[in-house]
């Protein structure tokens, strides 16, 4: 089925559409026909993604050229998006989970305005083409765009209610620690273009090109890409990004902050996996930082109360894990866990949407409880999200984090065991959030108890398709030991060479069976703890540190933003306004002493004009006499 | 003699004339500054006149001389008229003003 | 250096220095005595030049005559010394170097040019009264006539000036 390939440009296409027709029209068009606009739009590019997806799973490949984007002496760049097992997974992920995302949020922006809900679908359409060309993408340029647009997005969508100034603070907090990091993922391909002189995947993710770098090269762009990928996907230190995100409407925290913009990251190391296997220090660099985010984070997501800011914490130590997964050169794993962690997470993020949506606004779970009796879909749905992110066998996260656990004990066994350890915490946060929110009393006011009810189909149903998704979606990964021939890994090969698992079957097996039980005792203990839950007062020590987010917005704050705001109110006071107003203003002044100066010649005064006279008689005697 | 001296004499006093003409504040001496420089003029035509005398061209016309002279002596002519005008404003300024500084006497303003 | 020389430079120095004093002295009075003086020695030098006409124009007419009008205003106004108006030292400066610059141009020309003139002293025709007479009325006859008109409208000119006004109060304006 080559023609399939005619069709590829349709799918960022549709989505454009999309944006064009619900941003220009959004003051006449009804709320139905922009929220059906929005969704159909990407559920055309799903189904020619799965088209796709069949055609490569077939063993059909490509680059699709359009046209020559630049072409500046020496450096051609074209306009092409690579379908191949990579992108054309990542295609279904996106277009798949951002339909269903779609159709949530037309019964979630129910209460907006007409041209403020179809400003949303045009906004969400328009970050859907970026992230599509992110992914579809032929060569490091067309990633760039749509990694920029992304960004772009991101903002929008987070000050999406922009009456609220700290809604718009954390919009430009997200889009200036993004830009931190596309920095350095701009060197990174200034320095690729300068010693290998492309940018197309093609040419420069080869053995070949790979012999003209040196190690220093090779480390300096792999670092640097990792810097850019900091950013977007909220690593140490530009994380904190992340969390002041949830200001945006919840469907926008499970696409971009649960499922896409933050994978990007991951799909971009992913795809130069052959650059980073041959960077060891950028790797232990990875790893490193990897780990001790997803540490840092699942320990301040055990004392937070909103429960978005939980959520978000928990997606910033779940991007840890996968940067754990690329640093330990498992790069499967990683995107393994990208998958599994999209259905999961966007499942929770919903999930928290449809109890914000029934507690009318409500974000606090110390003020929720038992909500299971008012909303079983709801709970149901999100109790599997919550067992499938613990690792509970059986459930699809289990696979993708046991195979991240595996690389790390074959890597460093302190490592494992650190990355075991939060493993566990993100069980029992995750509990936590589940039981003091779905379980026990109520705790609210008794207008918000009258109000529960269980949310609309167009909110359910793509919670059950994504519970079901989250239950599934880990037999493709089913790995050798279990009995399991490990499809993904065999279908990405051609991108990512199969790694030799350096374990034998029993150490696995062990592995499996030792973080099972312990994530089983995890959870025990949560229910123990928070069964019968009453909001408590803050304790000081560890509590309020991990409360106050290990304080590293303040650290930030002291550092970096006091210090800029003195060097720019210095900037202000001397330059702009002693130098430049006051050479500025100096024009006008010696403009009035000079004229006061002339005023003189004009005073009336005889003696002066004969004294001018004379001097005039003295100017024409030299001219005349000794000039000529 | 040489008429190079009789140059800078005269040049001399006028430009004594001239500083006189500066420095002062009365209006009177200022006048008086100008008669000076008037003289000096006068005293370098003599002089010129006299210079003519020695060249050949005098030999020539009988008066070809003395036409110096003659301009001196009208030059003489105008100065005492304008003296007696001067003055004559002098007073009728003096009479409204009560004062012959020249620094009050700024009707040229603007 | 001979007797003419010797007498030229006296009286130079005569007519400089009461020129000098002229302009220094604080009294008016004095100013117009100097004057009187320097009036003295220029007529001694057309006398030297054998102008003789004109060195005794020169004092009858301007010594005689112009400084005579000058006394009279002066002391028609009772000017002395105290009420002499107090200079302002910038303007007399500015002055004073403006005069002496251009008096240094002036003679650095005189010196560049190649004159080599000789002035007659002593003897010559030119000035005496029987030629200047002769030149006078034959060929500057009709300027000597519209001399005369030029007094008459002088005088009445003065005349009109000086005359006081009926209406005392008000400024002219003109």
């Amino acid at each position: 089925m080559n023609n399939t390939f005619n069709l590829v440009w349709l799918i960022p296409t549709l989505p454009l559409l999309g944006f064009l027709i619900n941003g220009l029209g959004r003051k006449s068009l009804s709320k139905s026909a922009s929220g059906l606009i929005g969704s159909a739009v990407v559920l055309g590019s799903f189904i020619i993604s799965i088209m796709t997806f069949i055609q490569v799973k077939q063993g059909h490949t490509g680059v699709i050229h359009f046209f020559d984007f630049l072409r500046v002496s020496g450096l051609k760049v074209a306009f092409s998006f690579q379908i191949d097992q990579l992108s054309s997974l990542f295609l279904l992920i996106i277009t798949g989970v951002g339909f269903l995302i779609h159709v949530y949020s037309t019964a979630y922006m129910h209460d907006e305005e007409g041209k403020d809900f179809a400003k949303y679908f045009a906004y969400l359409n328009l970050f859907v083409f970026s992230m599509l060309l992110l992914v579809m993408g032929g060569n490091f340029l067309i990633l760039f765009v749509g990694w920029e647009g992304v960004g772009l997005c991101s903002y929008l969508l987070i000050g999406y209610w922009y009456e609220n100034n700290n809604y718009t603070d954390a919009a430009k907090k997200a889009f200036v620690m993004n830009r931190i990091g596309d920095l350095g993922f701009l060197l990174a391909l200034f320095w690729l273009i300068s010693k290998t002189g492309s940018m197309e995947y093609s040419q420069v993710l080869n053995a070949a090109s790979l012999a003209k770098l040196t190690t220093f090269d090779i480390t300096g762009i792999t670092l640097l890409m990792f810097v850019g990928a900091t950013g977007k996907s909220a690593q140490i230190p530009l994380f904190t990004w992340l969390p002041d995100a949830m200001a945006g409407p919840t469907p926008v925290s499970a696409l971009i902050h649960a499922a896409t913009m933050v994978t990007a990251g991951i799909y971009l190391i992913a795809r130069s996996n052959i650059l980073f296997s041959s960077a060891l220090i950028t790797q232990q660099v990875i790893t490193i930082i990897g780990l001790a985010t997803a540490f840092l984070a699942a320990s301040i997501a055990l004392k937070q109360n909103d429960i978005k800011k939980i959520l978000a914490y928990s997606t910033v130590s779940q991007l840890g894990f996968m940067f754990l997964a690329l640093g330990t050169g498992n790069y499967v794993a990683a995107v393994f866990h990208v998958l599994t962690h999209a259905f999961f997470k966007a499942l929770m993020f919903l999930g928290s949407g449809s109890v914000i949506h029934a507690m009318g606004g409500e974000q606090d779970i110390r003020n929720m409880g038992g909500l299971h009796k008012h909303m079983k879909v709801t709970s149901i749905t999100f109790l599997i999200g919550c067992l499938a992110i613990s690792g509970i066998p059986g459930f699809s996260g289990f696979f993708s984090k046991d195979e991240i656990l595996a690389g790390a004990f074959g890597y460093n066994t302190i490592i494992y065991g650190v990355a075991l350890f939060t493993a566990l915490m993100t069980a029992f946060y995750m509990f936590r959030l589940y039981i003091i929110t779905f379980t026990g009393k109520f705790r609210g006011t008794h207008d918000q108890e009258h109000h529960l009810h269980e949310s609309p189909a167009a909110m359910t149903i793509p919670l059950i398709i994504l519970a079901i998704l989250s239950i599934i979606g880990g037999y493709i990964g089913i790995p050798e030991v279990l009995g399991g021939h490990h499809e993904l890994a065999h279908y990405l090969s051609p991108i990512i060479p199969t790694a030799h698992h350096s374990l034998s079957h029993q150490t696995e097996l062990m592995l499996m069976g030792l973080s099972t039980a312990l994530v089983l005792g995890a959870i025990t203990f949560a229910w123990i703890r928070f069964r019968n839950f009453k909001a408590e007062q803050s304790n000081g020590g560890l509590s309020s540190f991990l409360e106050n987010k290990w304080y590293v917005d303040e650290c930030y704050e002291w550092i970096i933003v006091r210090p800029i705001k003195k060097a720019s109110s210095l900037f202000q006071h001397i330059l702009e306004n002693r130098i430049i107003d006051g050479s500025v203003n100096g024009v006008g002044k010696l403009v009035n002493y000079g004229s006061r100066q002339l005023r003189w010649l004009q005073s009336g005064q005889v003696g002066a004009y004969v004294l001018l006279m004379v001097l005039g008689m003295l100017l024409l005697f030299v001219i005349q006499f000794f000039v000529s | 003699m040489d008429i190079k001296a009789y140059i800078t004499l005269s040049l001399v006093l006028f430009t004594i004339g001239i500083i006189g003409v500066l420095v002062r504040r009365n209006a009177i001496i200022i006048f008086l500054c100008v008669e000076l420089m008037l003289n000096a003029v006068n005293l370098l035509l003599v002089a010129f006149s006299k210079m003519h005398a020695l060249s050949p061209v005098a030999k020539a016309s009988a008066n070809f001389a003395s036409d110096a002279q003659i301009f001196v002596f009208f030059i003489m002519v105008v100065a005492a008229a304008e003296v007696s005008v001067g003055l004559a404003i002098i007073v009728m300024m003096y009479r409204n003003v009560h004062t012959v500084d020249i620094n009050f006497l700024n009707r040229l303003k603007n | 250096m001979n007797i003419s020389t010797i007498v030229f430079l006296l009286l130079s120095l005569m007519a400089v220095g009461s020129a000098l004093m002229m302009i220094i002295s604080k009294n008016p009075v004095h100013s117009v005595l100097w004057l009187i003086l320097v009036f003295f020695a220029i007529s001694g030098h057309y006398i030297l030049l054998n102008a003789q006409f004109l060195a005794v124009v020169n004092i009858i007419v301007y010594a005689g005559a112009i400084m005579v009008l000058f006394l009279f205003v002066v002391m028609l106004m009772n000017l002395n010394a105290d009420t002499e108006p107090i200079k302002n030292y910038r303007m007399q400066l500015a002055g004073i170097c403006s005069g002496g610059t251009l008096l240094l141009i002036l003679v650095l020309l005189t010196n560049r040019m190649d004159v080599e003139q000789l002035v007659q002293t002593n003897v010559g025709d030119a000035g005496l009264i029987k030629n200047l007479g002769m030149s006078l009325f034959k060929q500057y006859v009709l300027p000597f006539e519209i001399s005369s008109v030029l007094f008459l409208s002088a005088m009445i000119g003065a005349v009109v000036i000086g005359k006081k006004e009926e209406t005392i109060d008000q400024n002219t304006n003109s």
